[in-house]
C-alpha cells in the first residue's frame, strides 16, 4: 500500500492501521468543514419553503420533517403560482436585482479596460511623470487597496450631492471601479509579466503599431487573466454594501441594501427573508461553481512566485 | 502634463524619433491641450463665481465640471499622441487609469480633510461652519471611538486564528484525496456570498436565540443561555466567527496555491531522511510557505480593517457599542446624527492610523521573511 503511493504524508509508510487512521481523520475533517460551509446555505434555502411552525420547531429535512411549500417565494412573487400575477414585491426585487447587475458589470468592465491598459503600460514601458517612476506609480495604484471605504464615503456623499450623482447607478459604478481597480491592476500585471516580450517585438517588426500589437497579439493571450480579474471584480461589486447603503436611497438601491433593510424591520417573516437571501446569493453561488478555476486564478495571482 | 521620457525595456534602441513629427502637428497638439486646460479652468471658475453668487451665468449642479474634466482628459490624451508620437501612444496606456484615480481619490481625500475641520450637519439648513480643530478634540474624548479602535485590534488579532484554520484546510486539500475539486468548490463557497446575506443567514437566523439551529445545538451541548449577541465578549467572538466564515477561503486558496507550487523533491528528501510528518511540516513546509503566508495574512488584515457590513447588519454595534468597528461606528454616527464633519474627522484619523500601521506591518513582514529564510 505504501509502495505505490507518491504521497508525502509520512504516516503512510508505517502501517495499514495508521494509514487508515489518517484517512479517517482527513476525510472526517473535510466532511466536517464542508458541513460548516454548506449548512447555512442549506438552512436558508429550506427555510424559504417553511411555514412559521416549521421554523419555530426547528425542522430541518424537507418531506421528512416538514412539507415544503412555496411560501417564501410566493411572498416575493416568484413562486410558480404567483409568477404570472402582478406583484409589487417582485417588481421591487427585480429593480434592485437589475441595479446590482448593471453596477457590478459596469464597474468591472470599466476597471478591466483602464486597469489592463495601465498594467500593460507599467509592465512594458518605463514612465517618468515628474519624479514618479514606474515603481511609484504601481505603488500608488496598489496602495488604494488599503484605503477603507469609510474614508471616501462621506466626502463622496457631499461631492455627489453637488454633482448630482447621488442615488444614481453611474455614481456607484465610478466608486466600485475605484474599489476594484487595484486588484485588477495587480492581477493583470502578473498576467502580462508572464507573456514573453518577443511576441510583441515580432509583431512590431511585422509593422503593427504598439496599440495594434496590444490588441491583436497580447490581448488574446491575456484573456484568461482578464476573465479572472473580471469575475473577482464582479464578486466584490455584487456584494458591496457600505457605499450602496450611504449613497443610494430609492433609484439605485442594490440587492444587499434591500436585504439589509428587510432584516432591520420588526417581526421578520423568516420564509420571505430566506427567499430573498437565497435569491441574493444564487447568482454568485452559480458563478462560484461554474467559474471556480478563474476565481482561484485571480486570487492567487502574484501570490506565488 | 509632466515631462515624460519613456524608453522601453524591450526596444531600447527604438525610442521615438522626436524630430520626425512635423512641427505643424506638434503645434496643433499644444494648442489642443492649452485650449482644453483653458476650458476646464474656465468652467471651474465660472461655476465658483456662480455658486458664490458673483455672477448669474452658470449651472445648477457641478456636473458640467465633471464633463469638462473628462473632455480635458481626452484632449490631453490626443495632445500627447500629436506632440510626442510613439511616446505619447505609450503614455496613453497609463493615462486613463491615472486620471481616473487622481480624480476619484486625491481630490475627495483633500476635500475630506477640509470637511473634517467643519461643523456640518447635512440635514440642517445652516450649512457648514468652519470650526477648526473642535472635531479633533471631541474625537480624543470620545470613549466610543476609542472602543471601536480597540475592537479593531481584537478583530485584527483574530486573523491569526483564521490563518491557522486556513492553513489546516489548505493542507487537507493538498493531501491525496478523492473529490478534491468538489471540496475546493465547497470550501470556496462562503467567499462568494454577500456579507449582508450571510449576516441574515447566520447571524440573524442560525444564531437566533429561540429557535436557531446553532442556539439549539449550543443548548444540547450544555450552554443554558445561548445568546450570541447579548454580552460584549460573546458578541465580539460571534462577529469574528461570522467574518471568519466568509473570509477563511480567501487565505486558504492562497496557501493552497503556495503548497501546490512547492517542489516535491524537498519533501521527498525530508522523508528519505526519516523525518516524521510533524517534523516535515515544521522544518520544511512551514518555512518554505512563509512568503505566501505573509502575503495572505497582510492582505487579509487589510481587508479586515474595512470590516463593517456584518456589524452594521447584525448587531448595529450593540450591545452598547461593544462590537463596533471603526467603519460601522462612523456609519452610525452619520446615520443617526448626519454630522458629516465629525464623521469625516474620525475617518481621516483612522486613515492616518491605518497608513502608519500598514507601513509598519509591511516593513516587519519583509524583515520577518528575510530573517527566517
Amino acid at each position: 500500500m505504501s509502495v505505490q503511493t507518491t504521497d508525502y504524508t509520512v504516516s503512510e509508510i508505517r502501517s495499514p492501521a495508521s494509514f487508515i487512521t489518517s484517512r479517517v481523520f482527513i476525510y472526517g475533517a473535510l466532511v466536517f468543514w464542508a458541513f460548516i460551509c454548506l449548512f447555512p446555505i442549506y438552512w436558508t434555502i429550506t427555510t424559504s419553503f417553511k411555514s412559521a411552525v416549521d421554523v419555530t420547531q426547528g425542522h430541518l429535512i424537507p418531506f421528512v420533517d416538514f412539507q415544503p411549500d412555496w411560501k417564501g417565494w410566493r411572498s416575493l412573487g416568484l413562486s410558480p403560482d404567483s409568477i404570472f400575477q402582478t406583484s409589487t414585491v417582485r417588481d421591487e426585487f427585480l429593480k434592485r436585482f437589475m441595479n446590482s447587475v448593471i453596477t457590478s458589470v459596469g464597474a468591472s468592465s470599466l476597471a478591466i479596460i483602464i486597469g489592463s491598459l495601465a498594467a500593460y503600460g507599467l509592465t512594458r514601458y518605463r514612465y517618468k511623470f515628474a519624479w514618479f517612476k514606474n515603481e511609484d506609480i504601481s505603488f500608488f495604484f496598489l496602495s488604494q487597496l488599503i484605503l477603507p471605504p469609510v474614508v471616501l464615503a462621506l466626502p463622496f456623499l457631499v461631492l455627489y450631492r453637488e454633482v448630482g450623482l447621488l442615488d444614481t447607478r453611474v455614481g456607484l459604478i465610478l466608486l466600485y471601479t475605484l474599489m476594484v481597480l487595484p486588484i485588477v491592476i495587480w492581477i493583470m500585471r502578473d498576467q502580462f509579466n508572464s507573456i514573453p516580450v518577443e511576441l510583441e517585438e515580432a509583431a512590431l517588426v511585422d509593422g503593427l503599431s504598439i496599440w495594434g500589437a496590444f490588441f491583436r497579439i497580447v490581448m488574446p493571450i491575456a484573456l484568461p487573466g482578464m476573465v479572472a480579474a473580471f469575475i473577482l471584480a464582479m464578486v466584490l461589486c455584487w456584494n458591496e454594501y457600505f457605499f450602496a447603503a450611504l449613497l443610494t436611497s430609492t433609484d439605485a438601491k442594490t440587492i444587499p441594501v434591500m436585504v439589509a433593510s428587510q432584516t432591520g424591520s420588526q417581526g421578520i417573516n423568516w420564509w420571505s427573508m430566506a427567499a430573498l437571501a437565497t435569491a441574493a446569493i444564487a447568482p454568485l453561488a452559480i458563478i462560484g461553481i461554474a467559474l471556480e478555476r478563474y476565481l482561484i486564478m485571480g486570487m492567487t495571482a502574484g501570490a506565488v512566485k | 502634463m509632466a515631462e515624460q521620457t519613456s524608453t522601453t525595456n524591450a526596444w531600447p534602441a527604438n525610442s521615438a524619433p522626436m524630430d520626425l513629427i512635423p512641427p505643424g502637428r506638434k503645434r496643433l497638439g499644444w494648442a489642443l491641450m492649452a485650449l482644453a486646460t483653458f476650458g476646464l479652468l474656465a468652467t471651474i471658475l465660472l461655476q465658483i463665481l456662480y455658486k458664490s453668487e458673483v455672477d448669474t451665468i452658470g449651472f445648477e449642479t457641478w456636473r458640467p465640471v465633471v464633463y469638462a474634466y473628462v473632455l480635458w482628459g481626452v484632449a490631453i490624451g490626443i495632445g500627447q499622441v500629436l506632440t510626442r508620437g510613439e511616446d505619447g501612444q505609450r503614455a496613453l496606456f497609463l493615462l486613463p487609469a491615472l486620471l481616473f484615480t487622481i480624480a476619484m481619490v486625491i481630490f475627495p481625500t483633500l476635500f475630506g480633510f477640509y470637511i473634517a475641520l467643519t461643523d456640518w450637519n447635512l440635514s440642517s439648513f445652516s450649512g457648514r461652519k468652519f470650526n477648526g480643530l473642535d472635531n479633533f478634540w471631541q474625537m480624543l474624548g470620545d470613549p466610543y471611538y476609542r472602543n471601536a479602535l480597540f475592537n479593531m485590534v481584537l478583530y485584527v488579532l483574530a486573523v491569526l486564528v483564521e490563518y491557522v484554520i486556513a492553513f489546516a484546510l489548505a493542507l487537507l486539500l493538498n493531501a491525496q484525496i478523492r473529490a478534491r475539486k468538489f471540496f475546493r468548490v465547497v470550501f470556496l463557497m462562503p467567499l462568494m456570498l454577500s456579507p449582508v446575506a450571510v449576516s441574515w443567514m447566520i447571524g440573524k437566523s442560525l444564531m437566533e436565540y429561540r429557535f436557531g439551529p446553532a442556539a439549539t445545538l449550543a443548548r444540547h451541548l450544555g450552554w443554558d443561555n445561548p445568546a450570541f449577541f447579548s454580552d460584549p465578549i460573546t458578541a465580539r467572538i460571534s462577529v469574528m466567527m461570522l467574518d471568519a466564515w466568509t473570509f477563511i477561503p480567501f487565505m486558504m486558496i492562497m496557501l493552497l496555491a503556495g503548497l501546490q507550487a512547492m517542489s516535491r523533491e524537498v519533501l521527498e528528501a525530508a522523508r528519505v531522511d526519516g523525518a516524521s510528518a510533524w517534523q516535515t511540516f515544521w522544518q520544511v513546509t512551514f518555512p518554505l510557505m512563509l512568503p505566501v503566508s505573509v502575503t495572505a495574512v497582510v492582505l487579509r488584515i487589510i481587508f479586515k480593517l474595512k470590516l463593517a457590513d456584518i456589524i452594521i447588519t447584525v448587531t448595529s454595534g450593540g450591545p452598547g457599542g461593544a462590537t463596533d468597528s471603526v467603519s460601522s461606528f462612523i456609519y452610525r454616527e452619520y446615520r443617526d446624527r448626519s454630522n458629516v464633519g465629525y464623521g469625516t474627522m474620525l475617518a481621516m484619523a483612522y486613515l492616518v492610523i491605518i497608513v502608519v500601521f500598514v507601513t509598519w506591518l509591511l516593513k516587519i513582514a519583509n524583515r520577518f521573511v528575510r530573517n527566517v529564510n
